[in-house]
Parts: C-alpha cells; sequence; structure tokens
C-alpha cells in the first residue's frame, strides 16, 4: 500500500512523537509513520516522559497510548492540551470503548484511532487533524504488512 | 465462569490475531483448568479489576513468539529477546483491550493493567468462582494460548440479570 507523503506547507514533513509503553508499538507506528512521510521527532514510555518530551521536541503531532505506566494517556492528554492548547494529539490505543473515546475527546485528544492500527485508518486521521497545515506531496512508501 | 465474559475474548482474540497475523485463525482445544497454570513459553499477563476481577494470560512457545516477532515486526528475533517479549505483550494488550471495550461498551466497568512479562512457572489458581479456561489458537505462524480466570467481583455479582448476550 502506498501513501501520498504527508509534507507541511513549508515543505518539511510532518513532525510526531509516538508515546506508548510498549516498544513493539512504538516501532510499528514508527514504521507506519515514515511509510507516510513523517518524521519520527521521539518517543516516550509514558505519560510523563511525553510531556517533557512535547516541551523539548514541539512536535506537530503526538500518538498516544492509553493504557501505560506512571501517568495514562487521557491525563497525559488534558495536561499537555492544558499546557499546549495548540497541540495535536491522537490516541492510539486497545482499548476503545465508548466512554474512553469520549474522555479523550472532551479532555483535548483530536482523534482516536484502534489497535491494531490499519494503515489507511491511520493515515486518514493524521490527514484530518492535520489538514489545516498539510500538502500532498510525491507517493512515498512501500508495502506495509 | 460465565459465558458472558468470555465470548469478548475469544471474538476479540479472533479478529485481533487474524488481522495482525494476516491469516484465519482456528479455535483449537478448549479447557477448564483446575490445577496451577504452568506458562508453555513465552507469556505476557494483564490483570483485570472492577466490576470484573481477574486475569488473561497470553502465551506461546519460544519458536512461535519467535516467528510471531519477526512475522510483525520485519526483524530477526530469537526467543529470549526483548523485541519478542514486547510483541507477545502487545498482542496481548490488543486482544484484552478490544474485549474490554466490548464489555465496557454494555456497562460493564473495569480497568486493564499494562502488560506484563509472565517468568513464573506458576500462574493462578482456579477456584470455584475464579475458574480457568485456557483456549488454543491455530495460527500459520503456531499454537497461542489464552489463558482466561475472572470473576465478577461482589457487588456486581450480587446483582440481577447483568447482561443479555
Amino acid at each position: 500500500m502506498q501513501f501520498d507523503s504527508l509534507i507541511r506547507a513549508g515543505g518539511e514533513p510532518v513532525r510526531c512523537l509516538i508515546v506508548d509503553d510498549s516498544i513493539f508499538a512504538r516501532k510499528n507506528l514508527a514504521k507506519l509513520l515514515q511509510s507516510f512521510g513523517c518524521a519520527i521527532a521521539g518517543e516516550a514510555g509514558d505519560g510523563c516522559v511525553a510531556l517533557t518530551e512535547y516541551d523539548r521536541l514541539r512536535p506537530d503531532l503526538v500518538l498516544m497510548d492509553i493504557t501505560m505506566p506512571n501517568l495514562e494517556g487521557i491525563e497525559a492528554a488534558e495536561r499537555l492540551v492544558r499546557q499546549h492548547p495548540d497541540a495535536r494529539v491522537v490516541m492510539v490505543s486497545s482499548v476503545g470503548c465508548q466512554e474512553n473515546i469520549v474522555a479523550a475527546l472532551q479532555r483535548g485528544a483530536r482523534h482516536f484511532v484502534h489497535k491494531p492500527v490499519k494503515a489507511d485508518v491511520l493515515y486518514e486521521v493524521i490527514r484530518y487533524v492535520m489538514a489545516d497545515t498539510i500538502q500532498a506531496a510525491a507517493v512515498v512508501g512501500g508495502p506495509i504488512q | 465462569m460465565k459465558m458472558e465474559l468470555i465470548q469478548p475474548f475469544i471474538n476479540s482474540a479472533d479478529s485481533v490475531l487474524g488481522q495482525s497475523l494476516g491469516c484465519e485463525t482456528q479455535i483449537g482445544d478448549v479447557s477448564m483448568e483446575e490445577e496451577v497454570y504452568r506458562r508453555k513459553g513465552v507469556a505476557a499477563l494483564v490483570n483485570i479489576t472492577g466490576d470484573i476481577e481477574g486475569r488473561v494470560i497470553f502465551d506461546m512457545n519460544a519458536e512461535t513468539a519467535t516467528r510471531v516477532a519477526t512475522f510483525l515486526t520485519g526483524a530477526e528475533a530469537d526467543g529470549s529477546s526483548e523485541l519478542v517479549l514486547e510483541t507477545v505483550c502487545e498482542l496481548a494488550n490488543m486482544v484484552v483491550g478490544s474485549a474490554v471495550s466490548s464489555l465496557n461498551d454494555q456497562g460493564v466497568r473495569f480497568r486493564i493493567s499494562p502488560p506484563e512479562v509472565h517468568t513464573s512457572e506458576d500462574g493462578l489458581r482456579g477456584s470455584e468462582d475464579t475458574e480457568a479456561l485456557v483456549m488454543c489458537f491455530h495460527t500459520d505462524n503456531g499454537d497461542l494460548y489464552m489463558n482466561i480466570a475472572m470473576r465478577y467481583n461482589r457487588r456486581r455479582r450480587n446483582e440481577p440479570a447483568l447482561m443479555q448476550l
């Protein structure tokens, strides 16, 4: 599956911070994002690290898991958006019950993606969330498993 | 153990494994476990608390775990590597998380802990109200086992007609 590269209006790739306590999940998301032409600004293993990493890296987009040690994703998203109202947070979780989805959206997340993550779904969500800042560019990426 | 609690986990495992591993899954042996649980190889444990209490163990032998990790990550792995352990944990997380979402949407309130690698040779023993159900899922990468032991907590158990499935 190939995707048009997600490029910001200035010609730079969308920079993403991946927050998940699972190394496997982070690698998987990084692989998907790179196939969209995005850049990996950084990774964090829990909500606390995500807050400090956001301050340091100022990514365009945050992909945030929910069930994590130390500080869960919904709480982290709320704190992040309180500190940075323009932060764009997309929750990525296997715990996709209505209660969690509503809570995440009410507390600042822009969207919700269920695990296992489908490449085309994540791509469309990022396009939607970043719609005012991106331009479609050349087709990038190879086969995604 | 109530089938209404188990069915979402079966559906979830079937869906997540099929989607993640890119193959049809088949449910093999299903058995109730009364003896102390012994892991088969690489295992991930997820604890559940709330209206339902218990745990789910996701288990497979080292060869299967290696094949699954290699398939999902595209990187060569060996049975004891952190990547293999992480892969099994994340599979458990996705299966349990999806089942929990389904049950939550039916009004059952509970939380799951982050998955942890289960290293003990023993698991939790079944009991009169916390029996363990073991299911085998056949996949192209090998057999995966899901061991579920859970019950309604006392407050929830005393409520009548909780769910109609």
